[in-house]
């Protein structure tokens, strides 16, 4: 499997460490709504098909990344910076 | 008589072989059961027989989407053990055990159970205290823990570097006596047998492709062989579970599907007659008993249902075995493959009526399913056909991880690729 890293180009897996499930919104951290908490910590959708996850480049550059992924086949749809500012010319400035 | 013994082998011998009946019969498929088991593999078909046996419940259909042992049945490392730490484990682990004590007289056939010992390498004092902390756990639970020193290994197993300049000298070691290995397919095979014999229908490449249901109740399933009914649904479907509970409506579950990696080498002279795991990392391999070295690591770290890995995992379980014995770095790999984990949000299995009214649930047993098969199938049996859990599962709810009372051997929190 080669990931795309937006900033080194197509690199091994072996330099990409794996953060799970990018479809995950924390609670506000002042809630108390415990059914919500347990979502956001437990529960997963974990589909079978495309994955929306995060990568870190942790052997290269470093950046964390969003990955969408085939989990049927590791096809890789697409890959972004994490930080949604990163993605233009004008926010990498 | 029994089906199978010296007896029959000589009587059909004198027949030409042809009067042996098939393991299992191929029937066309009810239109209602009072129980479905949705998956055909080890824990399913387990299911299926200790229903019909300790409950009489033999109106039972057992619904496999493939063959019957083509999922994990077939793709793990055989290992059976109960070297647990937690309370809730090691009772059930050790029920387990002791169930597959008596499995090939109990189902009349041989599912060559070998209790040659599990041996855990320990790679610093750090780590020592905690085997020496889990053998007496062990112990205390009522089983087998003992530990050995680097002089003891030496003589149980000759292969294993113990030179002051390996990468991770060893220090000692875990041994559990009573753990061993199986023939894996001839569980699936006993299992279903047995079951076939007591009146369950056995029913392959029969997907379930969708709920019938009245109101909230499950009240059967929609298949590629059509619509089959049953007050009870059982699922038992491993690294499938979320996309088959999905079917349901039910979108979000504590479980995340990941890929196991597995090999086996060329097969040599007997060389190693225990299993043994590196504490240096995460291997453990045995020897088969037509020679060929089983082994694996890891799992590959990310979410899969595509029952193959990557080649970086492969390198990091060969260097790791390489480290542990020298010796076999010359040796041929044979085959690897891969199959999907359902791994739990705490590392510990989920055996429990519901979600839904009408169905019941076995799944979450991450890379430990082998070795469960007997205590799964017959707690989930219990389950089922009591609508309440045994001791031994009761622990094992769904319901855990909303109240706190998760079973975290690791320590590791809710991160499956670390279970």
């Amino acid at each position: 499997m080669l990931i795309p890293c937006p900033h080194c180009g197509p690199r091994d897996l072996a330099e990409f460490s794996y953060q799970g499930d990018a479809t995950r919104v924390r609670p506000d951290p002042a809630s108390t709504d415990m059914k919500a908490w347990y979502d956001y910590v437990y529960n997963r959708p974990n589909p079978s098909g495309p994955h929306r996850e995060y990568w870190q480049h942790s052997g290269g550059c470093r950046a964390h990344l969003v990955v969408v992924r085939d989990t049927l086949s590791h096809e890789i749809i697409s890959v972004a910076f994490a930080h949604a500012g990163l993605n233009t010319a004008e926010g990498r400035q | 008589m029994a089906e199978y013994s010296a007896l029959s082998l000589l009587k059909n011998a004198l027949s030409g072989n042809k009067d042996w009946k098939p393991a299992w019969r191929k029937p066309e498929p009810k239109p209602s059961y009072d129980v479905i088991i949705v998956g055909g593999g080890g824990h399913g078909l387990a299911t299926a027989y200790y229903l019909a046996k300790e409950h009489g419940i033999t109106n039972v259909a057992v619904l496999e989407k493939g063959w019957l042992g083509s999922g994990n049945i077939g793709r793990n490392t055989t290992i059976v053990r109960s070297n647990y730490l937690l309370p809730e484990s090691i009772r059930f682990y050790d029920f387990s055990v002791r169930l597959w004590e008596n499995l090939s007289h109990e189902l009349n056939y041989n599912v060559m159970f070998s209790q040659r010992g599990i041996l855990n390498l320990a790679h610093s004092p750090a780590q020592a205290d905690e085997y020496i902390r889990r053998g007496n756990a062990m112990c205390h639970g009522g089983g087998d823990g003992v530990w050995l020193t680097p002089e003891e290994i030496a003589r149980k197993v000759p292969g294993v570097d113990l030179s002051a300049s390996a990468r991770f000298p060893v220090v000692g070691g875990l041994l559990q006596p009573r753990a061993g290995t199986a023939r894996h397919d001839a569980v699936a095979w006993g299992y279903a047998r047995a079951a076939d014999r007591l009146g369950v229908d056995i029913i392959e490449n029969c997907e379930v492709t969708g709920f019938l249901r009245e109101g909230d109740t499950i009240i059967g399933v929609t298949s590629t062989r059509g619509e089959i009914r049953a007050r009870k649904v059982a699922i038992a479907v491993a690294g499938s579970t979320s996309r088959v509970l999905r079917l349901a409506g039910i979108e979000r579950f504590p479980i995340e599907s990941h890929v196991l990696q597995a090999f086996v080498s060329e097969s040599i002279k007997p060389y190693l007659d225990c299993v043994v795991t590196f504490g240096g990392g995460h291997l453990y391999m045995s020897q088969s008993d037509k020679g060929g070295l089983v082994f694996g690591g890891d799992l590959d770290g990310y979410n899969s249902y595509a029952q193959r890995g990557n080649l970086p995992l492969v390198e990091e379980v060969m260097g790791e075995m390489v480290a542990m014995f020298p010796a076999v770095a010359r040796l041929r790999l044979l085959r690897s493959w891969g199959g999907v984990m359902d791994m739990s949000m705490d590392g510990s299995p989920i055996i429990t009526k519901g979600p839904l009214p009408g169905m019941y649930l076995n799944c979450g047993w991450c890379y430990g399913g082998f070795k469960a098969t007997p205590a799964s199938g017959f707690s989930f049996a219990w389950t089922i056909a009591k609508d309440e859990p045994h001791a031994i599962n009761a622990p094992f709810t769904l319901s855990r991880f909303e109240r706190g009372a998760v079973i975290d051997e690791k320590g590791v929190g809710p991160t499956p690729k670390l279970h």
